[in-house]
C-alpha cells in the first residue's frame, strides 16, 4: 500500500485516495479536430520511470493534488 | 543422468530477418508460428528482454472464453476459441484445455440485464450462451452461497459450456517448439532498445545484443508497449498498470468451473494439480513494478470468501502480479502504426491469454498481407480518433 501526502492531511494510506492518472492535461481551446480531441481524451503518457499525476483525497479532505511517483520503485515525491 | 531434449534451439541473431518480433510471450509466440505455418514466413526473430513467455504469459488465470458484447469483439474472440478447440491436436502437446464452462456472475439488477443482453447479443454471433437463475447457478456449482442474505447475492449468472483453462507455460511452449520447428530464430536475453527509421519507415531494431535490420517490426510486448513506441516517436492511448492474483495450497476437486464476478472483482478457477486460482482487479496507479498492493488482494479474498464460504480455511501459497496494457475502450489495438513498417498489437490488457491463438493469426495475417486482417481491422489505432470505440467495459471490465 502506498503512503501518500497529503497537502492538507499529511501521509495516508493508498486507499483514502483514488487515482486520477497523468498530471496537466488541460482542455484544449481554439479550433477542434478529431485528432486534437483524440488526443486530449485519450492519448496519455506512460513512462517507465518519473510520472506526473493527481490523486484525489476522496476519503479524507476531498482535495486534488498532483505528486511524481516513480512507476517502478513506486517513490512519491514533491513534484519539480 | 542426460538432460532431456530442449524443445527449441538458442540461436545468436542473424545481422537481418524479414520480420522482427519484439516481445516472446503468448502472443509473439504465436504470431512467430502462424506467419511461418500459415504465410510460409520463417525469415523471423522474436526478441525476448528476458526468457520466453516469463511475463503476463506466466502470470494470468488462463481464462479462456468468447463472450464478449460486441459484433467486433466476438467475431475475434470466437475465432480464437475455435482455434484453441483444435490447438492440443495441431501443436501435438498437452495444453490441459478444458472446456468446464465459465460462469459471469450478476449481483444487481444492473448485471442481470447487462447478463440477458450479453447473452443474446452472443446468440445472434454464433457464441454459445446461456442465462442461468440463481437455483440453476447453484446446481451448475453447488459452492457458491446464493443465500439472498449475501453482501453481494447471487441473482443469476451468464454460462458459457465451451470456455474455461488451459496450462499457460504448456501454450508457450507448443508454440515455442513449433515457430523453432519452421525455422524461426527465438532470441532471449535480447532487449530491444530503440529503431532506426529512414524515411518514415523501421529498417532495424537496435537491441542490448546488437543491430538487428528488419523488413517489418511487429511490437507483441504488452506492458510495456508504450516503452517501445514512445522511442518510435508514437503516442498511444494505453496505460501499464499492475494485475495481481493468487494460488492457494492444494486442495482435493472442489470446483469443477470458472466463477467469475465484475462487480466484486474476483474470479476463481481450481487448476488441474488442485491449487485454486483467483484474479484481482487492477491497481489504480500506473507501474512498471510487478507488484501491487496488499489490499487489492484483502479486497479480493474477501469477495472470494462471501461467494465461496467453504474456502475460508484454505491458505494463501502466494500473491504475484503482472503489468497489463490496458486501452481506454478495453478492447484492443492492432495494425500498422504511423512508422511504415511498424505494427503494434497491444492493449489486450486484463484479458488477452484467451486471444493467444486468434490474436497471433491476424497479426500474422496482417504483417504478411501489409493489411489488417478482417477481424483486426475494427481494432485500428485510429479508432480513437473517429470515435469507433469497441466498448467492452462491461463484458471485459476487471475480468477476463
Ligand atoms: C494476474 C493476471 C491475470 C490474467 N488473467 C487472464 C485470464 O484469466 N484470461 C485472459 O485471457 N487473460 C488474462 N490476463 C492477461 C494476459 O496475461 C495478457 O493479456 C497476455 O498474456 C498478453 O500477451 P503476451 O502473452 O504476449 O504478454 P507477455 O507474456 O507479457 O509478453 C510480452 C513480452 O514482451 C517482452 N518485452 C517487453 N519489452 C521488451 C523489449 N524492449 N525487448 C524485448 N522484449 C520485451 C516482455 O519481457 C514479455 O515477455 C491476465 C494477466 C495477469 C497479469
Ligand atoms: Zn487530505
Amino acid at each position: 500500500m502506498l503512503l501518500i501526502d497529503c497537502p492538507s492531511c499529511g501521509p495516508r494510506d493508498e486507499n483514502e485516495f483514488h487515482y486520477g492518472g497523468q498530471a496537466g492535461i488541460a482542455c484544449p481551446t481554439g479550433d477542434m479536430t478529431d485528432e486534437r480531441w483524440a488526443e486530449y481524451v485519450f492519448m496519455r503518457d506512460n513512462p517507465k520511470g518519473w510520472f506526473h499525476e493527481r490523486w484525489f483525497h476522496v476519503h479524507g479532505c476531498r482535495t486534488w493534488f498532483t505528486v511524481e511517483r516513480h512507476t517502478v520503485t513506486h517513490e512519491i515525491r514533491k513534484p519539480r | 543422468m542426460t538432460h532431456p531434449d530442449f524443445l527449441w534451439r538458442n540461436p545468436d541473431p542473424k545481422p537481418a530477418y524479414d520480420v522482427v518480433i519484439v516481445g516472446g510471450g503468448g502472443h509473439g509466440l504465436a504470431t512467430a508460428y502462424y506467419l511461418a505455418k500459415n504465410h510460409g514466413l520463417t525469415n523471423v526473430a522474436v526478441l525476448e528482454r528476458g526468457w520466453l513467455a516469463g511475463g503476463n504469459m506466466a502470470r494470468n488465470t488462463t481464462i479462456i472464453r468468447s463472450n464478449y458484447l460486441w459484433d467486433e469483439s466476438a467475431a475475434i474472440y470466437e475465432h480464437s476459441l475455435k482455434l484453441w478447440e483444435g490447438l492440443s491436436d495441431e501443436l501435438d502437446y498437452d495444453l490441459q484445455f478444458s472446456q468446464r464452462g465459465v460462469l459471469n456472475l450478476a449481483h444487481n439488477l444492473g448485471d442481470v440485464r447487462e447478463g440477458r443482453r450479453r447473452v443474446n447479443a452472443n446468440r445472434l454471433n454464433g457464441v454459445d450462451a446461456e442465462w442461468l437463475d440463481a437455483d440453476e447457478v447453484k446446481k451448475f456449482c453447488p459452492i457458491i452461497n446464493v443465500s439472498d442474505r449475501a453482501r453481494y447475492p447471487v441473482m443469476g449468472a451468464t454460462l458459457q459450456r465451451r470456455g474455461g483453462i488451459a496450462k499457460h507455460d504448456h501454450v508457450a511452449w507448443a508454440l515455442a517448439r513449433q515457430a523453432d520447428a519452421y525455422g524461426v530464430d527465438l532470441i532471449q536475453g535480447c532487449e530491444v532498445t530503440g529503431f532506426e527509421i529512414t524515411g518514415g519507415r523501421v529498417t532495424a531494431v537496435e537491441t542490448s545484443r546488437g543491430r538487428i535490420a528488419a523488413g517489418k517490426v511487429a511490437l507483441a510486448a504488452a506492458g510495456h508497449t508504450s516503452v517501445l513506441a514512445e522511442r518510435a516517436g508514437i503516442r498511444l492511448p494505453l496505460q501499464s498498470h499492475p494485475l495481481q492474483a493468487l494460488v492457494s495450497e492444494l486442495l482435493e476437486p472442489v470446483l469443477d468451473c470458472v466463477v467469475m464476478s465484475n462487480a466484486v472483482h474476483v474470479y476463481v478457477s481450481q487448476a488441474h494439480k488442485g491449487e485454486l486460482v483467483m484474479g484481482a482487479g487492477i491497481d489504480a496507479y500506473n507501474s512498471y513494478g510487478q507488484r501491487g498492493g496488499v489490499h487489492v488482494i484483502e479486497a479480493q479474498m474477501a469477495a472470494a470468501l462471501e461467494l465461496f464460504p467453504i474456502f475460508s480455511r484454505a491458505r494463501v501459497l502466494r500473491t504475484w502480479a503482472g503489468i497489463v496494457d490496458v486501452s481506454p475502450d478495453a478492447s484492443p489495438i492492432i495494425g500498422p502504426t504511423p512508422v511504415d513498417g511498424l505494427y503494434i498489437n497491444a492493449g489486450w490488457g486484463t484479458g488477452g491469454f484467451k486471444a493467444t491463438p486468434g490474436s497471433g493469426w491476424v497479426y500474422a495475417h496482417t504483417l504478411a498481407h501489409e493489411r489488417p486482417h478482417p477481424l483486426a481491422e475494427p481494432f485500428a489505432l485510429d479508432r480513437f480518433t473517429t470515435g469507433a470505440l469497441i466498448d467492452e467495459h462491461g463484458a471485459a471490465a476487471v475480468a477476463h
